[in-house]
């Protein structure tokens, strides 16, 4: 009995552990973004990398999301003759939900393990405490450029994906269910108000620095080998999916 | 060089666990400026952990480290990378970025820290390499060296700010005879070029009687035995015995931990 009570305090004492450290190290991230030196270039490296690894798969997963978005609110809507609106349904929930949140998934599947995995071989070769021998701040010169990487490289991709999931919607539409081409896109533009799009980028950014972040601190505080280095690419993904999840929930009741 | 009547490293009842296991267990070692100190132990009996120390890599739980006079961890996060830039460290495996090039990774610390052109740091970046003996491989990528080259390269990025300490971890371990030689040769010249204080950690002893004013034991969390080369190696006592020997049976059971040395006996190098 006492053993159990020994374990969940041990649990409990471990959450808020790795909390306080999250909160530790984005506030050095913080105060590294904002004092010189400032990494322009290794910033506009990580944009480009981050960018370039997760276009593919955001594009994909967008154009099926939309089209598989389109063929279950036809199954629905048709119901009660409402299929004039598919266009709108698609277009609001890709914008406002779907966009922001699958890719937030997919790029911390793609660049927050890569960094997670990065990072933590850096620990296990030594290259950290390399960096720290060499006067250097490890968190100022690894995490900023790659947070700050996330905040801005998720939201274009979120437009990317917002457009190719419209697209989907209307292949689907147009070409499956023998919607007029006109008309879908007209419905499809009937109800977005800017702030649809506006809310969408704004988790976006949010879910950006959440995963890079946590992408980063994974890595950073990896422990023994390579096995550590697995242990730490795993954490990346799973705590970094939880993460953009529960954000999303609570941002969503702020911008609504 | 620093002259000065402060010695280079004063280490003073260090104490270090992790887990709740006591690997530092009030250390004391003072490095005179100018001296060659060779830590040697067992593995496993917290050399590095020791050396990390020494640098700031990591905080004792206890105890104080002094760097020309001045307590690292009093210091402020701005000064303690300032005392850090007076050292050059040479990590066990190299520990280069592998990110970069040989060049960049020489040029790393001088981009950083001086105002140096780029012309200026190409320079500095070959005279470094040429001082390891592995002139011209600048757009070469660690991954192409082999081990004992990727440590020269180690070498060569720790003294590119001309530090006035130089700290080696494990330089020859898991090399061949013949390139530990030509590493023992480096450490040597660099000695001789640059006249630094050095701490080296080691297990090898041909390495520590070849480049030490004087060999340290470090010994159940305590520098046991703190002798120049001549008189450790005729040393008697057993722990030193058995390591000088390569002799286990030579070592006393020690545990639980073995009397502690009276203080200030495992003081070395102090400045008269």
């Amino acid at each position: 009995m006492i053993r159990l009570f020994e374990a969940v305090g041990r649990g409990v004492l471990g959450v808020f552990d790795a909390l306080g450290r999250f909160f530790v190290l984005a506030g050095q991230t913080i105060s590294g973004a904002v004092r010189p030196p400032f990494a322009i270039r290794a910033t506009a490296l990580q944009v480009a990398r981050v960018g370039a690894d997760s276009v593919p798969v955001v594009v994909l997963t967008a154009l099926f999301t939309g089209g598989v978005l389109a063929l279950q609110t036809f199954k629905g809507f048709s119901r009660f003759h409402a299929e004039g609106y598919i266009g709108s349904v698609v277009a609001l929930s890709m914008l406002r939900e779907l966009g922001p949140v699958l890719t937030g998934l997919m790029v911390t599947g793609r660049a927050g393990s890569a960094m997670a995995a990065e990072l933590g071989s850096m620990r296990v070769t030594e290259q950290i405490d390399a960096l720290v021998a060499l006067a250097t701040d490890p968190v100022q010169y690894l995490f900023v450029p790659r947070v700050l990487a996330g905040i801005v490289v998720v939201p274009m991709l979120v437009v990317l994906a917002d457009v190719t999931g419209i697209l989907g919607g209307y292949l689907v539409a147009v070409a499956y269910l023998g919607a007029n081409p006109v008309v879908y896109v007209e419905n499809t533009f009937q109800f977005l108000d800017l702030e649809d799009l506006t809310s969408g980028l704004i988790k976006a950014a949010a879910f950006g620095g959440l995963l890079s972040l946590i992408g980063c601190q994974t890595g950073f505080d990896t422990r023994g080998g390579a096995e550590g280095v697995g242990k730490s690419t795993t954490a990346a993904v799973v705590f970094g999916s939880l993460a953009i999840l529960v954000a999303d929930f609570f941002l969503t009741k702020v911008l609504f | 060089m620093n002259r000065s009547a402060e010695p280079a490293i004063r280490l003073a009842g260090l104490t270090k666990a992790f887990d709740r296991k006591g690997v530092l267990e009030g250390l004391d070692l003072t490095v005179a400026a100018g001296e060659s100190v060779v830590v040697v132990g067992k593995s496993g009996t917290g050399k590095s952990v020791l050396l990390k120390h020494v640098i700031g890599l990591l905080k004792p739980d206890a105890g104080t480290v002094e760097i020309a006079g001045e307590d690292f961890w009093k210091a402020g996060r701005v000064r303690r990378d300032r005392i850090r830039r007076k050292f050059g460290m040479s990590f066990q495996e190299g520990a280069l970025f592998d990110s970069m090039t040989v060049g960049e990774n020489i040029a790393f610390p001088l981009a950083r820290h001086t105002d140096k052109g780029p012309r200026e740091i190409r320079e500095r970046v070959a005279e470094c390499l040429e001082l390891v003996r592995l002139p011209g491989i600048e757009a070469k990528r660690p991954s192409e060296l082999s081990g004992g080259m990727r440590r020269r390269v180690g070498f060569a990025r720790a003294i590119a700010l001309a530090p006035e300490i130089l700290l080696f971890d494990e330089p020859t371990t898991g090399l061949d005879p013949i390139t530990t030689d030509v590493i023992m040769r480096v450490i040597e010249e660099l000695g001789n070029k640059l006249n630094p204080t050095t701490v080296t950690i080691t297990h090898d002893l041909k390495v520590a009687f070849a480049i030490a004013d004087r060999v340290a034991l470090l010994h159940g969390g305590k520098i046991a035995l703190a002798l120049p080369p001549e008189e450790f190696a005729k040393s008697e006592d057993p722990h030193a015995a058995a390591f000088v020997r390569g002799d286990s049976a030579l070592e006393p059971e020690d545990t639980p931990a073995p009397p502690s040395p009276p203080r200030g006996s495992a003081t070395i190098g102090a400045v008269p």
